[in-house]
């Protein structure tokens, strides 16, 4: 693959540190795997992580004795954390897809330093998601029944139900993120058998290797499949979002019964998913000292994609309000009227802030570049996007169409319990993910180094 | 394959065996049980190990299968099924249960079909006549008694809640002396030598404290005893209703029960009563009223309404016109509206002014109703006002009391303190009612009643009062027992037992035989002995069953009697500074005698929609006064006493009056009401009873939250209600159909609409005639197996009522006016709920209703948030209790009981849907109109809830639907709800001009 290079002058620096050669590169990031010695950073790191999957441990054992009653939800706010949280999570995981196959078919070089982290964290972020839905069934050991699976009931599944979409949207998603993922481990995992030390490490990555012996063959083959997985993946980036928010748009409820949350959904997906980004890759790249190799250039073009997508989630927060406005319904007048003044005013208010005012300060190059501040953006605008996905389920509920049901929640222990507990097997896996795999792709950073351009003969 | 037929057939096989000494010995055990102890005693048996012996050797498991060779190869077919199956279902172990046969079938019963028995539930003595289904010989459901005066086929909440009450697992379950379990022989035994020693002083040292007596055969049981020991002394009390027997008796100069003509009447004023919910024939008034007040079928006049409360109630607010006075003003009020209609002015206020107006153009054909929780004052002076405006004995009749001995209780009360306080007592039996909870707490009757040497009590419950009694006998459910009580009218109802007592109940009549020649005298004999020595000709038997058949002694109603009141000297006017105290019974728990029903204590309240405690009702002016919000805990102190409770801020009450329902405040009632909000009865002064001036009120700086199920009331520019006037309804009958938007059938995309060509089943609901009473809600809780979730899960507004009543405001906050309106499912055409479920568990079927699958639900909850009603409840946690022994009787076995994860919702009783259907097959022909009435329909009183075929154009439902107020809940959604409503009209004075116009905003 051809890097484009664009003209010096609208980047910040070389995607790729000077001084770099294919070995280095490639023993930099093996290293990191192979060589390094377990830190005690990395260590204390991994158990408090673990110590907070625990929470999901506790949370969710309760939750399958006592029933979801041990939430805060009611009637009529039948959703609450398990529903913000799992479109939490599917947004953020996003940027993963977004970053490997969009912008691989965009030819968009830069990426190659960051997409095999962003994939994993695709992963692991629709791990998280996909427990929710789940566990915020009543009856979860039957909630297989939402699987088309030929049964002695005779029964489908409703397929008018935008859960049942959900089933399939996830799921897709999940399976596609997941092959791409290991095909594009391929190469790396051979480069890891190759300078592997110990038997085991070799025997384990020689098996996971699959065979893969360099050969221009395999190369042919790999790229064709990583374009094939790309070219399916890319349509998931937008069906996925739009797929959940026709949960909410699909039913009559005001606050949720609009048409502006397909697009509005994926822009907010993605602006979560590269904050999620930014918000590992920041602390990361300093631990791991990757600078050179996740230089600013990247964190300027993902601060980038994050101010866009920002603007366009602004957009659609303006059009909820004008169209409630403007659709002179009682009931649509009323429910944007008590986002901004009713009870849960303070999320509403709080998410503003949070997605519209704090990332205008990424207009600023100096910001841009500055991985201190970025962090700090980057976790408001994951706060934000939490709130977002609050103030829709809850604040829509809460107040329906007769005032006699209506109602407040609030969260108890046990949903935070398991909100934090999924925080903390995102964070566990994402701590083992950089001990055991190459957290860059090594082949592709090869290729973005002056000597791997091959000058090739021109056919005349 | 006929998997069940082989297992009935192999049990029924075994009932033919008749050889064996064993089964001998089994039938004779069961012989020896007769009715409806048949069924408990069979029960008994199969738990017995013997039995199980005997059917493990007597019977091997298809062993006569074998001989058989049509069996055998039909065993043989099934064996192979079975191991086919048992792979398939190998991870769920089925619990083991047995189908056996009656080995002589009880008369009538069908297994899998209801029996009605009719009896009477009695409340304070006044009988609820009611028919009670039986499955098996288990009560399950509470109907009203349809040929009954008192009830038409309708049943007040504490009637229909007496199932339960029944099965309550806290009642008491033993004979207990001084905490030892004994039997009921050996208290015989030990009573019988005490009366023996007072037999040699005449008795002299017998207390007896009863309830109010209605009962002839008890009262004629306690003359017996008073015979026998002309020392000893009955007393009668309980705590509230004094007003109504004491008022006649002052007006009159002798106990008289009035008895109301609503359907006659065109102008009605109330006097804080709460005619239509409870009180005696309070489900036949709130019938009559409703005819007076609905414009079904072309109705178009009305009759109208005042209230004067002291605090809004469910009648009260109903009224064309509702006045909040403090309670202190009451009885000025009723007099100078005496002195007004006597000729002696017109009154100050303008209300007064109309309202003479109005009662003197309705001369004959009015009612002046004071409420039981008044003093008898006020009742003697009402008595005044309606012979002044010639009601009595037109719309208001007279007849003789139905105590059976009249007395004022508290006199009877303050007798029996005076007795113990100079030792004369030695023996004292109380017999029902609580009075250490309910007595004023000044007369220490809790340590007076403790200086009776021996102290028995007949009782429910191990309550307040069996905590310092020797002897604690379990008395006899009403359910579980021979007796017999008047209806409002006196019409006697003969109560017979539907079940044998479930721990070994006695009722009164038993424990006073023990003062007779024959001690062990069942309450049945003594019963039928009474009414046979009574009744004359020669017919008693014919007479006796068609009795017990009908549940009521045909043309038994007390006669009418020609009296005239006076007008009595008025007392000295209560007053004071400071806040006052109104006290009213809660409508649901009564006196505090029903704190223990769960069902009741969940129900929300009409007007506050309180469950599970009373509060401190005050005015919103008058919480801002006291600086206090909802749930902050005041110390109020009155009389010298005081109590804490939470603040419950209530528009419409009046300002300065704090209004107290009785009946909470218990402390030995069981788990149920153990706990619940406070007692009123603390603050009561025997002297005046009824209100309480100069009181303080003081924030004690802490909050106790208390449970409503609805947050709030005002329509919020909405109009879930439509309501106007009759005026307004005469211009323009179709007002309520103009003013809501509705999508037009054609604009859809889908092809066309489902032909419904069977049955349709609707629903209408009259707004007009709703009065809230809440009887439907409790109706659909025994129906349905709807489980009750405790105050923590209503808090999270977790309740499960199928039906509930939204109760709404409209007008100024100082004097708004208020509407009820019930919903329940509206079963919609285009139902959101149905898209939305995952899996297909609430669907719709070929006659529109919206089922509701409970085993295909996972539970995700979609349907209930996608529903705009908001009537689905969802079982968040375990709610139905499946450990208690005792409340599993209580359930309707046509009915699923749900487990946890499970959403369930109103079904329109589509168990008596199908069982109508299921007969009208069998004899081929269609459902018949009323055929087929839901649970909430059949117990409404004031028939608000109208059931039936659409498809049927002459059906009353379809009837209803045509009406001209006919409107559709939310229609501008194009749900197109099989549920409408018939807006509210009411008929306001126009000289009053009561901001009509105020009165359809928010």
């Amino acid at each position: 693959m051809q890097p484009v290079e664009l003209p010096d002058k609208i980047h910040v620096g070389p995607v790729i540190d000077p001084g770099h050669s294919l070995a280095s590169v490639s023993d930099k990031v093996a290293g990191i795997v192979l060589k390094r010695k377990i830190t005690l950073g990395w260590v204390f790191g991994l158990l408090i992580s673990f110590a907070i999957l625990q929470n999901l441990m506790a949370g969710a054992t309760w939750l399958l004795i006592k029933g979801v009653g041990v939430w805060g939800i009611n009637i009529p706010i039948g959703w609450g954390f398990a529903i913000i949280n799992f479109v939490w999570w599917i947004g953020i995981g996003h940027a993963g897809t977004l970053i490997s196959a969009i912008l691989l078919l965009l030819n968009q070089s830069w990426r190659n330093a960051i997409n095999r982290f962003a994939e994993a964290m695709t992963l692991f972020a629709v791990m998280c998601a996909g427990m929710f839905p789940v566990l915020h069934t009543g009856r979860p050991w039957l909630a297989y029944w939402l699987l088309p699976i030929p049964n002695t009931m005779g029964m489908w599944p409703q397929f008018r139900s935008p859960l049942l979409w959900d089933v399939f949207a996830v799921s897709t998603y999940l399976t596609i993120s997941a092959v791409f993922w290991f095909v594009g481990l391929i190469p790396d995992l051979a480069t890891l058998r190759d300078s592997a030390k110990s038997p085991v490490s070799r025997a384990i990555y020689g098996m996971l290797a699959m065979g893969w012996r360099n050969s221009a063959r395999h190369w042919q083959r790999y790229e064709k499949a990583s374009l094939l997985l790309a070219g399916l993946a890319t349509p998931l980036v937008v069906s996925v979002h739009t797929v959940v928010s026709f949960d909410f748009a699909v039913s009559i409820i005001p606050g949720w019964h609009t048409t502006i949350f397909p697009p509005y959904f994926v822009a907010g997906a993605i602006y979560s998913g590269f904050a999620m980004v930014l918000t590992l890759m920041i602390p990361v790249r300093r631990f791991y000292g990757l600078d050179d190799i996740i230089t600013l250039r990247h964190l300027n073009n993902m601060a980038k994609v994050t101010l866009a997508t920002a603007l366009i989630v602004g957009y659609g927060y303006t059009m909820e309000a004008f169209f409630g406005y403007f659709s002179a319904d009682t009931y649509e007048r009323f429910m944007i009227w008590n986002r901004m003044t009713g009870p849960y005013a303070i999320f509403y208010w709080c998410l503003i802030l949070c997605n519209i005012i704090t990332p205008q300060f990424l207009w600023s190059k100096k910001i841009r570049t500055s991985p201190g501040i970025l962090w700090i953006i980057s976790i408001i605008v994951n706060i934000g996007m939490w709130l977002e996905r609050f103030v829709i389920v809850v604040t829509s509920l809460h107040r329906d169409f007769l005032p006699s049901s209506w109602g407040y929640y609030a969260p108890t222990v046990w949903d935070w319990a398991v909100y934090t507990g999924t925080i903390g097997l995102f964070m566990t896996l994402i701590f083992l993910f950089v001990r055991v795999l190459p957290m860059i792709t090594i082949f592709e950073l090869r290729m973005l180094l002056p000597s791997a351009s091959v000058k090739e003969p021109v056919a005349q | 394959m006929d998997l069940p037929q082989v297992k009935v057939n192999k049990a029924s096989a075994m009932s033919e065996q008749s050889n064996s000494l064993n089964l001998e010995v089994i039938q004779n055990r069961l012989e020896q049980a007769k009715g409806a102890g048949y069924w408990r005693s069979l029960d008994e048996l199969f738990s017995t190990e013997g039995f199980r012996d005997y059917l493990h050797r007597e019977f091997p498991r298809q062993a006569s299968e074998w001989i058989d060779d049509d069996g055998r190869r039909n065993f043989l077919k099934i064996m192979g099924a079975s191991l086919a199956l048992a792979g398939l279902s190998a991870c769920t172990k089925q619990p083991e249960e047995y189908i056996m046969p009656y080995v002589q079938a009880p008369e009538k019963l069908v297994n899998g079909k209801p029996l009605f028995y009719a009896t009477a539930f009695p409340v304070s003595g006044v009988a609820n006549p009611v028919l009670v289904e039986t499955h098996e010989f288990r009560p399950t459901k509470v109907e009203g008694n349809p040929e009954h005066p008192a009830s038409l086929g309708s049943a007040d909440v504490p009637t229909q809640a007496s199932v339960l009450g029944l099965y309550d697992p806290d009642r008491l379950q033993t004979v207990n002396y001084i905490g030892e379990i004994r039997t009921y022989t050996s208290f015989l035994s030990e009573f019988l030598q005490i009366l023996a020693k007072q037999k040699a002083k005449n008795g002299a040292g017998i207390r007896i404290l009863t309830e109010t007596v209605t009962s002839p055969t008890l009262y004629s049981q306690l003359q017996e005893a008073l015979k026998a020991y002309p020392g000893a002394k009955w007393y009668q009390w309980e705590p509230t209703g004094h007003g109504r027997r004491n008022g006649a008796q002052f007006a009159f100069g002798q106990y008289l029960n009035p008895v109301y003509k609503f359907a006659e009447a065109e102008v009605v004023l109330s006097i804080d009563s709460n005619f239509l919910a409870n009180g005696p024939g309070g489900v036949r008034y709130a019938r009559d009223f409703a005819s007076k007040r609905t414009l079904r079928d072309g109705a178009m006049e009305q009759s109208r309404f005042y209230a004067v409360e002291s605090s809004p109630s469910s009648t009260g607010v109903k009224a064309d016109h509702r006045l909040s006075v403090k309670p202190s003003e009451i009885p000025a009020f009723v007099r100078n509206l005496a002195a007004a209609l006597s000729g002696g002015g017109t009154g100050s206020s303008k209300f007064m002014q109309v309202l003479v107006k109005d009662l003197q153009a309705a001369k004959g054909k009015s009612i002046v109703i004071a409420g039981d929780d008044q003093s008898p004052e006020v009742h003697a002076v009402v008595h005044y006002i309606n012979q002044v405006l010639e009601n009595n004995g037109k719309t208001v009749v007279f007849t003789a009391a139905l105590d059976q001995k009249p007395v004022d209780q508290w006199a009877d009360l303050n007798s029996l303190a005076q007795d113990l306080r100079s030792g004369q007592v030695d023996v004292l039996l109380i017999l029902g009612g609580n009075p250490v909870y309910s007595a004023p707490p000044e007369m220490n009757l809790r340590g007076l009643i403790q200086m009776a040497k021996t102290r028995v009590r007949l009782g429910l419950y191990d309550d307040e009062t069996s905590e310092v009694c020797q002897w604690i006998i379990p008395e006899a459910h009403a359910f579980e027992m021979w007796s017999d009580a008047p209806a409002y009218d006196g019409t006697i109802s003969i109560i017979q037992p539907l079940i044998a007592p479930l721990y070994g109940g006695k009722s009164a009549h038993d424990v006073l035989a023990a003062f007779t020649e024959n001690p062990d005298m069942s309450g049945y004999t003594t019963l039928r002995n009474f009414w046979k020595a009574r009744h004359t000709g020669s017919d008693f038997e014919t007479w006796w069953k068609r009795s017990i058949h009908d549940g009521f002694v045909k043309d038994s109603a007390l006669p009418a009697v020609s009296v005239t009141a006076r007008l009595i000297p008025a007392a000295a006017a209560v007053g004071g500074s400071g806040y006052e105290i109104s006290f009213h019974s809660d409508p649901y728990v009564l006196d505090g005698r029903y704190a223990n029903n769960a069902w009741l204590q969940e129900l929300p309240r009409p007007i506050t929609r309180l469950t599970w405690d009373n509060a401190v009702v005050v005015s919103p002016k008058t919480a801002a006064e006291l600086k206090v919000e909802n749930d902050d805990r005041v110390e109020i102190t009155a009389n010298g006493k005081s109590i804490k409770g939470s603040i419950y801020i209530l528009p419409g009450q009046p300002d300065g009056s704090i209004d107290i329902s009785l009946g909470y405040g218990r402390t030995r009632s069981g788990r149920a009401g153990n706990g619940a909000g406070f007692s009123g009865y603390t603050l009561r002064s025997a002297s005046n009873p009824y209100f309480a001036t100069g009181a303080k009120v003081v924030s004690v700086g802490e909050k106790f939250r208390l449970a409503p199920v609805q947050h709030h009331f005002a329509m919020e520019g909405r109009e879930p209600i439509k309501a106007g006037t009759l005026e307004e309804y005469k211009k323009d009958p179709y007002f309520a159909q103009k003013e809501s938007e509705t999508a037009p059938k054609g604009l859809t995309i889908l092809p066309s609409d489902w032909e419904y060509k069977g049955y349709a089943w609707g629903m209408a609901i009259d707004l007009t005639s709703c009065n809230g009473c809440n009887a439907c809600v409790v109706a659909c809780q025994a129906e349905n197996n709807i489980a009750v979730v405790g105050k923590e899960q209503v808090l999270n507004t977790r309740e499960m009522h199928w039906i509930r009543i939204d109760r709404y405001y409209s007008g100024s906050e100082n004097d708004p006016d208020m509407f009820f309106q019930p919903v329940g499912c509206h079963h919609c055409e285009n139902a959101p709920c149905e898209i939305v479920c995952p899996v297909a568990a609430t669907v719709h079927d070929s006659e529109g209703l919206n089922n509701m699958v409970y085993n295909r639900c996972v539970g995700t909850r979609y349907c209930s948030n996608n529903c705009p009603y908001k009537v689905r409840r969802f079982n968040f946690l375990l709610y139905t209790d499946w450990e208690t022994e005792s409340l599993k009787l209580q359930r309707n076995p046509d009915v699923s009981v749900r487990s946890r994860g499970v959403m369930e919702k109103c079904t329109y009783c589509v168990q008596r849907i199908n069982y109508a259907k299921i007969t009208a097959e069998k004899e081929d022909r269609r459902v018949k109109d009323g055929e087929i009435v839901p649970a909430c329909a059949a117990t409404c009183p004031s028939q608000a809830i109208v059931f039936g075929d659409l498809n049927d154009p002459k059906s009353k439902v379809s009837l209803a639907k045509r009406e001209k107020t006919n409107y559709s809940l939310l229609g501008e959604l194009n749900t197109r709800p099989r549920t409408t409503y018939l807006a509210e009209i009411r008929n306001p004075n126009p000289e009053l001009a009561k901001q009509e116009a105020g009165r359809k905003e928010s």
